[in-house]
């Protein structure tokens, strides 16, 4: 499949949105709605289960499947209450210790009047901080889009992984191609130009795993054995993480997105002299 | 002979080509209101029109030269160059035009001064330089001055403008965002102060990370502020939006802002919140 094929993959018919996710991994899931602020945005699911008999708290942005619940759940398109209402999840986990799993599928972080008067970026930039520094292991998944700041808010985590046929980018890649190329037509040329395959986030080192998805979802057989495997892979990586001191998970977390794109000597400068005179001042 | 006529105004002499000339040497055309003004006048205001009080866009450089004390900036990471990571068509041009038009290197300036003689670092954006979007580079000297001032105890004012994450970086750009608002996060959790101050326009991943992250966050009157930008709400909204949207007047009455600043008062204001939030 070309980048582009991917990306409308990750918006097909029958892919499965993170209310499947949540049914087929948690079991006895108790849904928690509202900000305590403004209100409930039915984008984001937030709520608590169990994972192998594990307490987790689990967030998701819904995007909905049938046009009711498309509209219902705005396309998977949050205000910032949905942020905020995942916060206050983020929060409550570290509260009691227990880990988090965000299931990451939006086009964007809503783009509207609203949205923008209720703080949206502040939402977003707040989530971004905070989960940086929450002191419980977090892993969030890519399961369709993964759309800008609308996905990231969702997405620091200790560890990010994506389905085979899942996109991640700054940008969507009608968008880029609207604004680079005023045609909309090659966004087929934008999305391989932005690198936003699993297969390039992975030979990036952004994301940690790649989730081998079924061929079709909808072949009940495969989608068990894919949510199967998926669910023993959580458990082993959640165990792992959990075992680790917290000062140390923080600092993994923090240095992995740290060495993102960091500054290499690739004009000849210098690091070392830079650290003597940074001693110097 | 009349004594009027001995000093008589020495413009008035110059015709044509000429007078053009002069005027162009000594007046400017506001682009807001239309007026002539005295570009010294100009200078003088802070590079606000006299006549319709328009704010006219300063340079990086000049920003932090107007807010620090004489001679007390020392620049951090000054050769720092982006390269094309993505190999992304029509990146490389874009970036030789952006030295070009700024003779600077990259979209931000970072660096430590003094301002009223308290020691702060310092960081301000270019907008001339591919509308200060943010790219790795970008991101990492914000990151880094972010850290120097965590290690320093420092506090920490940030000029900011941008259009948002740089495209052309494609996810790298995207996941400045989480690397800056951490860096950001932890210089708070050590007790530091961050002040941002808001230019026109402050808008993307650059508006939803480490703009909206100060303790204390500030605008300039008329600068425009959020996060998607209005041409992209007005086309995915098919409407026409109302006039002042997201200009920090209206961001200011939606609780987002502390407080709008006129330029003039800027530097004593952020003189004085770096006097009250000093470190515990």
């Amino acid at each position: 499949m070309t980048s582009y094929e991917k990306v409308l993959a990750s918006r097909g018919k029958n892919r499965l949105t993170a209310i499947s996710y949540i049914e087929n991994l948690i079991t006895d899931f108790v849904e928690l709605h509202g900000d305590r602020r403004y209100g409930d945005d039915s984008a984001i699911i937030t709520g608590l289960g169990l994972l192998g008999g594990k307490p987790v708290t689990v967030v998701g942005i819904e995007k909905g499947t049938e046009t009711a619940e498309k509209i219902k759940h705005n396309f998977g398109a949050a205000h910032p209450e949905g942020y905020r209402k995942a916060l206050r999840q983020f929060k409550l986990a570290e509260k009691f210790n227990r880990p988090v799993i965000c299931f990451v599928d939006t086009s964007g972080a809503f783009c509207g009047i609203d949205a923008e008067e209720r703080g949206q970026g502040q939402a977003i930039a707040e989530n971004l901080a905070e989960l940086m520094t929450l002191k419980v292991p977090v892993i969030s998944i890519i399961i369709g889009e993964g759309g800008s700041g609308g996905a990231i808010a969702l997405a620091v985590a200790d560890e990010v992984w994506m389905l085979s046929n899942a996109y991640y980018s700054v940008i969507s890649p009608e968008s880029c191609a609207t604004i680079l190329w005023k045609d909309v037509n090659k966004a087929e040329d934008a999305a391989n130009a932005l690198k936003i395959t699993a297969d390039d986030l992975y030979s990036f080192g952004i994301i940690e795993k790649i989730c081998e998805e079924p061929q079709d979802f909808t072949i009940e057989e495969d989608r068990e054995k894919f949510f199967n495997q998926l669910s023993i892979e959580l458990q082993i990586k959640l165990n792992e993480l959990k075992n680790i001191d917290t000062d140390l998970l923080l600092d993994n977390r923090y240095n992995k997105f740290r060495k993102i794109g960091k500054y290499e000597e690739n004009s000849g400068f210098n690091m070392s002299k830079l650290n003597t005179l940074y001693r110097m001042l | 002979m009349e004594l009027k006529t001995l000093f008589k105004f020495a413009p008035n002499k110059l015709e044509g080509e000429e007078n053009t000339l002069v005027r162009k040497k000594t007046f400017v055309n506001c682009t807001s209101c239309g007026n002539d003004i005295l570009k010294k006048d100009i200078k003088d205001a802070l590079y606000i029109c006299n006549v319709c009080n328009y704010y006219y866009k300063i340079s990086a450089r000049k920003r932090i030269m107007l807010l620090t004390d004489d001679d007390s900036f020392y620049e951090f990471d000054k050769d720092f160059r982006s390269t094309n990571i993505l190999g992304f068509p029509e990146y490389d041009e874009k970036l030789n035009k952006a030295y070009e038009k700024t003779k600077e290197n990259e979209a931000v300036i970072t660096g430590k001064a003094k301002i009223d003689d308290i020691e702060c670092c310092i960081f301000a954006m270019e907008t001339n330089f591919i509308m200060a979007s943010m790219g790795a580079v970008v991101g990492d000297k914000i990151t880094r001055i972010f850290e120097y001032a965590t290690e320093n105890n420092l506090p920490v004012i940030g000029i900011i403008a941008s259009g948002g994450a740089r495209m052309q970086e494609g996810i790298i750009s995207l996941m400045q965002m989480a690397k800056v608002s951490g860096a950001v996060k932890k210089h708070s959790d050590a007790g530091n102060f961050y002040l941002s101050l808001l230019t026109h326009p402050t808008t993307g991943g650059v508006e939803a990370s480490f703009a909206m992250l100060g303790d204390v966050i500030i605008a300039e009157p008329g600068a425009l502020v959020g996060f998607a930008g209005p041409r992209v709400i007005e086309q995915t909204l098919r409407k026409k939006l109302p006039e002042n949207f997201q200009r920090a007047e209206e961001v200011l009455k939606c609780g987002f802002i502390d407080d709008i600043v006129d330029r003039v008062e800027q530097r004593e204001y952020i003189s004085k919140m770096l006097k009250y939030n000093r470190k515990a």
